[in-house]
């Protein structure tokens, strides 16, 4: 059955299919709006004086939003929608509105005809054993190429094993507690319940520990075009992590500063990148380390590092602007975070010296200096990444090969 | 004595909050308005100190409501949110239940998980019938907490009830008054936010931080209070990592009434920066000639 509601029609007279047709609006605007949230739109209307626009607006606002950045959208889309009738014809000529027949497939279906045009037979059994062997030292070779020297199929192939990688588990010890026979604490509560199967005697006592957490990650990745090569393996090595672990937040940047860790956490790797790259504006542009940092300690700081994280700041360091304000967002994110680990795909080059402006002011405010441009270093950051915390101290910067 | 009655429209909950000195903005009046009207928890963000939780207390002394206040921070668990059993005095129950002769398992049991040995927390004690009418609970600073305790208020918050294994479910007659603050050190989940009312709090208008360190600090000139509020206001445009909240404003008003001050100048304002500007960083900044012209900005009469 079509519906008479419709957020592309102006508001008819009756309050229920108002509600409901802003409702929609703010939906096509990609407000996250259930019909709960309708209900209780409802409710709320029925106990204020909806004379006043001011109360009304502050009223669905409290309901249709939940999160601070979505006040905007909402508040333009309550001015276009809830005005005098006469002014909707001319604003639906001018205001382009979200076309949904027009949209593009989902990225999935690339990866379902290719699929689907492979050739169905798999036959040559019979050199099973060669191909094996070839395998094996194909793999020896990718695992020392450079990410930048790698064809579309490789990429594929280091992909998959990065998706493979599993971070281990358990680093930080929280106040919270758990059973544990080895624990430190006793559970009196579980100690005694059993104690009253045995007309109050206690035969053993029952334990706690303490809950063990991974620390928070945070990555600070640079797609600037001086990156554009690597870029994309990264993005698969932090949707890698941002799967096996749960407090992974990723942000991108060029010249600006994008949150996309809710797009990583997409379960499908291609699904999950191409809805990060639908959000950034400034791929493969220019960089603006230090107004970026400036951007992530000022908004994102606070909120992403207040558990101890590790943070990751994957960048070449090009920044022709190195001045003291990068020192200064350096040094502040450095004080902020248990453990600054700069990854740079430069350092690949034996002789790499560290001339560039830029490189030569982050680098004093950095724990560790690592290459990554092929699969043996991701191994070995991993590895790094699960070895147990130092105390939150500046270590000496190894410059490794 | 029978507590005052709900406010019955938004202006009446403006009156009500401004008769305990709370000078709120009508936005903030309306949710609060329909929280109470709907009986769905609060839940309000914004930068610290711009009186997120002053307004719980302020309800509960106007509606004449008991303050409950749960401080959320990293570890906090069901123990020390919710009840816990004191051990101790259990043991010593079945002690005496076994030096006086005969235990009977079944009664025993019903005996020391009885009310008289659970420690009630704040969650719990929120959900008591209490006289004057249903408590005002305020879930303080929520992002501190872990996201397993978030997990647990979302049972709390919907259904207003509590299961003790031993004991059995608790349930309000009345569904407390819940407001819940954050400050956005951590992205708390979607699935409790839909179960609020939210809000974003501002900073005030000029006018409105005016009116309120009038109303907190009397005695303060007219002049004083002018140049005090347009140098805050004037500090929030700036890029600072922390700006001063309207908390900050009432501190240095207060200092500077204490030190006599009758106007602003560059060496009352530097000595006394730190009750507005947190951060080293900051106050750096706002040194020698930027400090000189802020204070010429604010003072300047018009």
């Amino acid at each position: 059955m079509p519906t008479s509601i419709n957020h592309l029609a102006p508001p008819t007279g009756g309050i229920a299919d108002n509600i409901a047709g802003f409702a929609r609006a703010l939906r096509a605007a990609g407000l996250p709006v259930g019909p709960g949230a309708v209900i209780d739109a409802m409710t709320a209307l029925e106990v204020i004086d909806i004379g006043k626009r001011a109360d009304v607006f502050t009223t669905l606002e409290s309901i249709f939003v939940k999160r601070h950045e979505h006040a905007l959208i909402f508040s333009q889309a309550f001015d276009l929608f809830f005005r005098p009738a006469e002014e909707w014809k001319s604003m639906l000529d001018s205001v382009p509105l979200p076309d949904h027949a027009k949209k593009k497939p989902p990225p999935a279906s690339r990866r379902v005809q290719e699929a689907m045009s492979q050739p169905q037979t798999h036959e040559e059994p019979k050199a099973q054993e060669q191909d094996l062997r070839l395998a094996v030292s194909d793999r020896e070779v990718l695992q020392k190429k450079d990410f930048a020297q790698m064809s579309a199929a490789e990429i594929a192939e280091v992909a998959r094993a990065i998706a493979k990688m599993r971070l281990p588990q358990a680093e930080l010890k929280t106040r919270r507690h758990t059973a544990d026979p080895r624990g430190r604490r006793i559970d009196m509560r579980k100690t005694l319940r059993q104690a009253l199967r045995t007309e109050g005697e206690i035969i053993n006592f029952h334990r706690l520990g303490r809950i063990e957490k991974p620390a928070p990650i945070v990555a600070l990745l640079d797609i600037s075009g001086s990156m554009s090569e690597y870029t994309r393996l990264f993005l698969h090595f932090l949707h890698a992590i941002t799967d096996a672990r749960k407090r992974v937040s990723v942000f991108l940047f060029g010249t600006r500063l994008t949150n996309v860790t809710r797009a990583l956490r997409q379960r499908d790797p291609d699904e999950a990148l191409a809805s990060c790259s639908a959000n950034v504006e400034d791929w493969a542009g220019g960089t603006r380390i230090a107004t970026s940092l400036q951007t992530f300690n000022k908004q994102w700081a606070r909120r992403v590092l207040g558990q101890g994280a590790i943070v990751l700041l994957i960048s070449d360091g090009l920044e022709r602007e190195a001045d003291s304000k990068l020192a200064f967002e350096m040094d502040r994110l450095h004080r902020s975070c248990r453990r600054l680990i700069w990854l740079n795909p430069l350092l690949r080059y034996s002789g790499f010296e560290a001339k560039a402006q830029g490189i030569k002011t982050m680098l004093p405010h950095v724990d560790e200096f690592r290459p990554v441009h092929n699969l043996t270093s991701i191994e070995t950051l991993i590895s790094a990444l699960s070895s147990p915390l130092p105390p939150h101290q500046r270590s000496a910067i190894r410059p490794a090969a | 004595m029978s507590a005052p009655a709900l406010p019955a429209s938004v202006d009446a909950m403006l009156e009500l909050l401004s008769s305990r000195g709370y000078l709120a903005e009508r936005s903030l009046a309306t949710v609060t308005y329909l929280s109470l009207r709907m009986g769905r928890p609060l839940f309000l963000e914004g930068e610290a100190g711009v009186g997120k939780t002053e307004i719980a207390k302020v309800l509960s002394a106007a509606l004449g409501r008991k303050l409950i206040r749960l401080q959320c921070y990293e570890g906090l668990d069901v123990a020390s949110a919710v009840y816990e059993w004191n051990s101790a005095a259990q043991m010593i129950a079945i002690r005496l239940a076994e030096a006086g002769g005969e235990v009977d398992r079944d009664q025993l049991t019903s005996d020391i998980f009885a009310d008289r040995y659970l420690i009630k927390r704040p969650l719990l004690q929120a959900l008591e019938p209490d006289v004057a009418g249903a408590p005002v609970l305020l879930i303080d600073e929520l992002d501190r907490a872990d996201e397993a305790f978030e997990a647990y208020l979302l049972e709390i918050l919907s259904d207003f009830q509590v299961t003790i294994p031993e004991f059995g479910t608790v349930k309000a007659p009345h569904p407390p008054i819940v407001i819940i603050t954050s400050n956005r050190t951590r992205e708390i989940h979607d699935a409790l936010k839909r179960r609020c009312l939210y809000h974003w709090v501002d900073y005030p208008s000029a006018e409105r931080e005016l009116a309120i360190v009038k109303t907190r600090l009397p005695g303060i000139s007219q002049r004083l209070s002018q140049q005090i509020v347009r140098f805050v206001q004037a500090l929030r445009d700036q890029d600072f990592y922390k700006s001063p909240g309207v908390a900050e404003t009432l501190d240095w008003a207060t200092a500077l009434t204490e030190l006599d001050a009758r106007s602003l100048n560059a060496e009352v304002v530097g000595d006394t920066l730190g009750a507005l500007l947190k951060y080293q960083d900051d106050i750096a900044r706002m040194q020698g000639d930027a400090l000189q012209k802020a204070i010429k900005d604010a003072t300047n009469e018009t």
